[in-house]
């Protein structure tokens, strides 16, 4: 029943991703990471690195769907789903301790942070 | 085991002259045919009350240790070792009376038995007993006993902690003296041997805050270390060559009696180097712990001790361990060729070179000291002239004035605060209080002189003196230890001559003296001070106790009573020593002996013996020994002119030809002059210290600031070599440890690139390849 109930679905979806509209999504994938790396590598606002790692979620996140998609199977939209949930409880979590330290330093900056012993 | 003596005796008699297997009792010895397989058994076992010589001068010493950590502040520690040792003499009296005349072994426990195949080595922890055992051990408890007495009262500025740690290292020292001499084996000897060493070291160093008692008791402990070395190695080869330690099982060993009687035909090299090389590294040993040329420069620093310590170690008794051992082993010694020769003629180096020095040194225990190494020459060279009953007596009788002397010395010491400057004493004896240390003091004097007949050691330095003329080739040892007893008697003299006769002068010494915890205050002599000295007024010198009197009082007449010792047994045995002597391993009679008797009455038979056993001449047309009575007597004679005409007071007490009329000036102060800067280097000990160190401790010291500094940089520098890489990598790769967030965001991807491009390359060749 669930067999059949998937290959009606696989049937019924457009034909699986090609190589060349994957590439693109890949390419758009990479550079949102990319974006994210460089925006976390050079920024000091430690809000804006935080954001910049949920760039680079959503960038791996992209690619996942897109090799889901090309091998018409549920594990990469799974997987993104999973990674979702955890970006949610991880901002929440990274906001929360964002305010903290920006109590303890009157500042937002990472370099603030460089010593241990605060 | 005592076949051995017999047996060489016989051989040696029938060679050179029949009379002598007829009149001497050793060749009637029923021993003498008997073979030696049943030796070991021959020797039996002993009482074993025989234990309590040694173990109770141990017992001494683990009370008095007590005592110290108890804080005992009382005469206790003394009273103790005093008691402890008299019942150790008493023991040995025992031991002596009840000897029947065969040697025994007594058994305390196994200590070391190492089997290896067919061969073991067995040193267990028992005593042998013969009667060289007993002669040591008799002077040795007898000498321990009294001493401790008089050091009762001599150390009494130092009751408390100090005096428990003298008596505690006393008691120590007759135990390990008594495992010496008592000892069965080889290892057993070593084991007193280095005992005593430890000993000595630490009564040396008793005064551990003054510093030159402590570098004296370095002095001593590292040039005994190189007289051990040859010890040691000497008892290594006996068992490598002979198989075992056991002196009842090596004096009747098969190989060592043929060795004896290839030697007593002068066959040397039919025995195997190896056996020859034993006596000599023995040699080296003895000639370590009895002070002989070159290393005796310990024994004169040994002085830093307090005086008791001087008069029993380093005096009467474990110096004399060198003359012990090599009278033990001297079948071991008869084999080797070179061995004895060497022994008289380091011998008599050391006397001549010793008695030099004590000429001319201004401290009297220095004095005493060299004259004690002197005199241990002259044991040597009875040894290697091969009368070891000369050496053994004169052994006994040095011990008893010897110890006198030290003690008349320390008396004196102890009295003026430390004085021992003969410039600055004068007339002690006739301060009130002071007799009995002058009486005394004179007798021991006399016996060092070697005063005709009149005294002990005339006795036992002319045996030893005689023994040089009638062994062919020794002749002039003989006339230069003539000289030295004339030397001797010159510089014994010159103290008594300066310190203890003579106008009355006293100057303090500089050591603290505190007067109010005398009991004999009263006894203080103010006559001192009374001769105008600046340095005295004030000074009270307290003379000696009933202690230090008894002590001196009783050594003094034994000194003369050894005299009796010479005739008791003379036919037979040449004294008392000479039949204690026979019975033991020790025993050796000298071929040449008889035939100087017959060639001084023209009766030589021409004796033709094989090598070198030709009949010697006689001195002057008459026996040796009496020769040697008259030369060495008139000799003595001179030798006290010589120094009452230099150093004597005017007056009787300078025999009428003294013209001493100060403590500080004398005769000699001119004629020394006129010797230029030879007294001098005389009172420099000729600069032997100087030349050892600038020979050997100066480059050893170099040496070792050169491997100081190969350990500083070459070993430390390899350890921290390694200390150093962690840290230098730790220092390269620190700075990546910034604290700064986006720096390691910037690693993290950088290590995933890299391993990006490893897993690529590796995916492209592998596709490659497939």
């Amino acid at each position: 029943m669930i067999d059949s109930a998937l290959v009606l679905a696989q049937q019924s979806f457009p034909a699986p991703l090609g190589d060349s509209m994957l590439a693109h999504y890949l390419f758009v994938s990479a550079a949102m990471f990319v974006i994210g790396l460089v925006g976390f590598v050079t920024r000091k606002n430690m809000i804006i690195m935080f954001l910049c790692t949920e760039l680079m979620f959503q960038g791996a996140g992209l690619a996942l769907i897109a090799f889901g998609r090309h091998h018409l199977g549920a594990d990469g939209q799974t997987f993104v789903i999973f990674v979702l949930c955890v970006a949610a409880a991880e901002a929440a979590m990274a906001l929360a301790l964002v305010v903290l330290l920006f109590r303890h330093r009157e500042t937002l900056s990472a370099e603030a942070w460089k010593e241990l012993n605060g | 085991m005592i076949q051995l003596t017999p047996q060489l005796t016989t051989l040696l008699s029938t060679l050179t002259n029949p009379m002598v297997a007829l009149s001497d009792p050793a060749a009637a010895d029923p021993h003498a045919a008997a073979t030696t397989a049943h030796a070991v058994g021959e020797v039996g076992h002993g009482p074993a009350w025989v234990l309590l010589i040694p173990f109770l001068p141990l017992l001494g010493f683990v009370l008095n240790a007590i005592y110290a950590a108890i804080g005992n502040k009382s005469k206790l520690p003394a009273w103790t070792t005093v008691g402890l040792l008299a019942v150790a003499f008493a023991t040995t009296l025992s031991m002596f009376l009840s000897y029947d005349g065969s040697p025994y072994t007594v058994h305390a426990f196994d200590w070391i038995q190492v089997h290896f195949g067919d061969k073991s080595m067995i040193a267990d922890f028992s005593f042998y007993v013969d009667k060289l055992t007993i002669l040591w051990m008799l002077f040795v408890t007898g000498l321990a006993t009294l001493i401790a007495l008089y050091a009762s009262e001599y150390m009494s500025n130092d009751i408390g902690t100090g005096y428990c740690r003298f008596f505690s290292a006393f008691g120590l020292f007759v135990f390990s003296m008594s495992c010496l001499v008592m000892g069965d084996n080889l290892l057993m000897l070593y084991l007193g041997w280095e005992g005593v060493g430890l000993c000595s070291y630490l009564l040396i160093g008793y005064f551990y805050k003054k510093p030159s008692a402590v570098a004296a008791a370095k002095k001593a402990f590292i040039v005994n270390r190189i007289g051990d070395l040859g010890l040691a190695l000497g008892i290594y080869l006996t068992f490598v060559h002979f198989g075992t330690l056991e002196f009842a099982e090596l004096f009747s060993n098969e190989k060592l009696m043929g060795y004896v009687a290839d030697a007593s035909v002068g066959n040397f090299s039919a025995i195997p180097g190896q056996a020859q090389w034993i006596a000599l590294l023995l040699m080296i040993g003895a000639f370590g712990k009895s002070a002989q040329f070159p290393l005796y420069v310990w024994l004169p620093d040994a002085m830093e001790g307090p005086t008791p310590v001087s008069a029993l170690i380093h005096a009467a008794t474990m110096v004399t361990a060198g003359v012990y051992l090599i009278a033990r082993m001297y079948p071991v010694f008869l084999v080797s060729e070179f061995a004895l020769p060497t022994v008289a003629w380091i011998g008599t180096i050391t006397a001549v070179l010793a008695a030099t020095i004590g000429m001319a040194q201004f401290d009297i225990k220095r004095i005493m000291a060299y004259s004690t190494v002197s005199q241990l020459g002259y044991m040597f060279a009875g040894l290697g002239l091969l009368t070891t009953t000369g050496a053994a007596f004169h052994v006994l009788t040095h011990a008893f004035f010897k110890a006198l002397l030290f003690l008349a010395c320390g008396a004196v010491m102890h009295g003026f605060a430390g004085q021992l400057d003969l410039r600055k004493l004068s007339g002690v004896a006739w301060m009130k209080g002071w007799g009995i240390v002058g009486v005394t003091m004179l007798i021991g004097c006399m016996n060092l002189a070697g005063l005709p007949y009149i005294t002990s050691g005339f006795y036992s330095k002319d045996m030893i003196i005689a023994e040089a003329f009638v062994t062919p080739g020794y002749s002039i040892i003989g006339w230069l230890l003539i000289v030295t007893a004339i030397l001797t008697a010159y510089y014994t003299f010159r103290v008594y001559f300066r310190v203890f006769v003579g106008p009355q002068h006293a100057e303090p010494g500089n050591e603290h003296h505190d007067h109010d915890d005398h009991a004999h205050g009263e006894e203080h002599n103010h006559d001192a001070g009374q001769h105008g000295d600046h340095h005295s007024s004030g000074f009270h010198p307290h003379a000696p106790g009933w202690a230090v009197n008894v002590v001196l009082a009783v050594l003094a007449f034994a000194s003369i009573a050894a005299i009796s010792l010479a005739y008791i047994d003379k036919a037979e045995h040449h004294g008392w020593v000479g039949s204690m002597v026979h019975d033991s391993t020790a025993y050796f009679h000298s071929p040449y002996v008889e035939q100087a008797h017959h060639a001084a009455e023209g009766t030589a038979h021409a004796v033709d013996g094989p090598v070198g056993f030709k009949a010697p001449k006689a001195v002057f047309g008459m026996d040796a020994h009496t020769a040697m009575i008259l030369i060495t007597g008139i000799g003595g004679i001179f030798g006290v002119l010589v120094a009452a005409f230099f150093h004597g007071p005017k007056g009787w007490q300078g025999l009428f030809i003294g013209g001493r009329t100060e403590a500080a000036k004398c005769r000699m102060d001119a004629v020394a002059r006129r010797f230029g800067p030879i007294p001098k280097m005389a009172e420099n000990k000729w600069y032997v210290d100087e030349i050892y160190h600038a020979i050997l401790v100066a480059p050893l010291r170099v040496f070792s600031h050169v491997l100081h500094w190969l350990d500083k940089l070459l070993v430390d520098g390899l350890v921290n070599l390694f200390g150093f890489l962690p840290r230098l990598f730790a220092w390269v790769i620190r700075p990546s440890q910034s604290g700064v967030l986006q720096g390691y965001a910037v690693n993290m991807a950088g290590g995933v690139v890299i391993l990006l491009v490893v897993v690529i390359v590796v995916v492209l060749r592998a596709g490659g390849a497939a």
